[in-house]
């Protein structure tokens, strides 16, 4: 089970509390996790990745295990400790005011 | 009893507004979307209870929200607005290429007759139509593509298509406006289109008469007349007799031609509205005066209108898509400023008196009469 932590926008945007768990088939990957966010919370959609091109938003950023993991390439296992659940996923609107 | 509902698109989210006819109390319920930057929120002429709203963010991107029961609730629906075919460039602010980007919705046209059926105007520029109640987008991709794209620039918000006028007695009849390109129309329900710009004079582009290139804020219509087009331009307010054709200027007397919003008194046809603004580097009212100015001769006479509305030290400015009217016996006119105020007049512009003065900054109002 993967525990993912989404930034109040998108938490209000998919009436979710906190902190998402999620199963993920087959090898846990940034582009696998958003897949499964995407298909339980339809309403993200496009909110992450932009729904063309699937290229992460410039604004949006992925931080685990106090790595920011925003360039990792998205076919790229995730850290075990994510995948295990003993550390969540962080979507990280990126700092800025306004 | 009738009532109108005025619908309120802000920085930090939407808002309803509500109020029996005589237009003096008011509900106000919001934020919806609070903390999301809400461009437009329309609602159907086909059933007064279906709403659409855009909602976005530089961070998170577009959502397309409607409503059924007239705001109360809301349901996301499809943000897919992908661009038809090859995308190609447009000019950037520097006049080099500059690719197809989409960025947000900035104006919703629901259909008069269809409730499921509504056109999307689009940073970057083009038009976007669902049928099935805003769950799938098809651009209609002849505006973009009809062979001037490549010329069109941003204007400082955004290379946006923010106007659609679509004519009341024929729905083949469009007419887009994009800053800074002009006004477009189509006449086969949006498969071809052709810039309608002769007469426009522009300063910041290369050819001040050009076909295509000009920074029009804003167009408005009255239904009785749909050739009758009126114009608010970067500078210059402007008036086509023959949609689109040809133009003309009727700033006459105004103290300032630049400006961002303009609308036609629901009764009177010849009757006009616009908001001053000192200039395009100086966003907010000539001598700190927030005056409507109407015109009761279809433009070129204009008389303030002031009663009510603060005559010092007012900086604020009324962007192009934040004015509507009603269609009650007597007139209502309505508008929201980049100050949070959101401006009501239930005498055709006479009076007016402030609905909310502390909203966020006000980026649309649209306005329902209710039966």
């Amino acid at each position: 089970m993967i525990r993912v932590r989404l930034p109040a926008h998108l938490r209000n945007l998919a009436h979710v509390d906190r902190e998402v768990e999620l199963e993920v088939p087959g090898q846990p990957t940034q582009r696998a996790l958003i897949d499964a966010l995407e298909a339980r919370y339809p309403v993200l959609q496009g909110t992450l990745r932009d729904p063309v091109t699937q290229q992460r938003r410039a604004f949006v950023r992925f931080f685990a295990c106090e790595e920011d993991l925003s360039h990792e390439p998205p076919d790229a296992p995730l850290p075990d400790a994510v995948t295990t659940g003993a550390e969540p996923f962080f979507v990280i609107g990126a700092m800025a005011g306004g | 009893m009738s009532g109108v509902r005025v619908l309120v698109g802000t920085r930090k989210g939407a808002f309803v507004l509500t109020s029996d006819g005589k237009r003096q109390s008011w509900d106000i319920n919001g934020p919806h979307f609070g903390g999301w930057e809400i461009y437009h929120v329309k609602g159907s002429p086909a059933d007064p209870d279906r709403l659409y709203a855009s909602q976005s963010t530089g961070w998170f991107g577009q959502v397309i929200q409607r409503s059924d029961d007239g705001g109360s609730t809301w349901e996301a629906v499809g943000n897919q607005f992908q661009y038809d075919g090859v995308t190609g460039t447009h000019q950037w602010y520097d006049g080099t290429p500059h690719p197809w980007e989409f960025a947000r919705v900035w104006h919703l046209e629901p259909s008069l007759t269809d409730p499921d059926t509504v056109l999307a105007g689009v940073e970057d520029a083009a038009l976007f139509r669902s049928t099935d109640g805003g769950q799938n987008w098809r651009e209609l991709a002849g505006l973009r593509g009809h062979g001037s794209g490549a010329s069109w620039q941003p204007g400082a918000g955004g290379m946006c298509l923010h106007t659609i006028l679509v004519d009341p007695s024929d729905a083949d009849r469009v007419f887009v406006a994009i800053s800074a390109a002009g006004v477009f129309r189509t006449d086969d329900g949006g498969e071809k289109w052709r810039p309608v710009n002769h007469g426009l004079r522009s300063e910041g582009i290369p050819d001040a008469d050009a076909e295509v290139g000009h920074c029009v804020h804003r167009l408005a219509m009255h239904p009785s007349r749909p050739e009758v087009l009126y114009m608010q331009k970067h500078w210059d307010v402007m008036r086509s007799n023959d949609a689109g054709e040809s133009w003309d200027e009727i700033s006459g007397d105004l103290p300032s031609d630049f400006g961002f919003c303009i609308d036609v008194h629901a009764h009177e046809p010849e009757t006009i509205y616009v908001v001053p603004i000192k200039s395009d580097s100086e966003h907010f009212p000539p001598d700190g005066k927030l005056r409507v100015y109407r015109s009761r001769t279809g433009g070129n006479e204009w008389e303030p209108l002031t009663k009510g509305l603060p005559q010092s030290h007012c900086y604020v400015n009324v962007l192009r898509d934040a004015m509507a009217v009603d269609s009650l016996d007597s007139c209502g006119v309505y508008f929201g400023t980049t100050g949070g105020q959101v401006y009501s007049s239930a005498d055709a512009g006479n009076s007016w008196a402030p609905i909310v003065r502390d909203l966020p900054a006000v980026l649309s109002v649209e306005v329902q009469t209710l039966p």
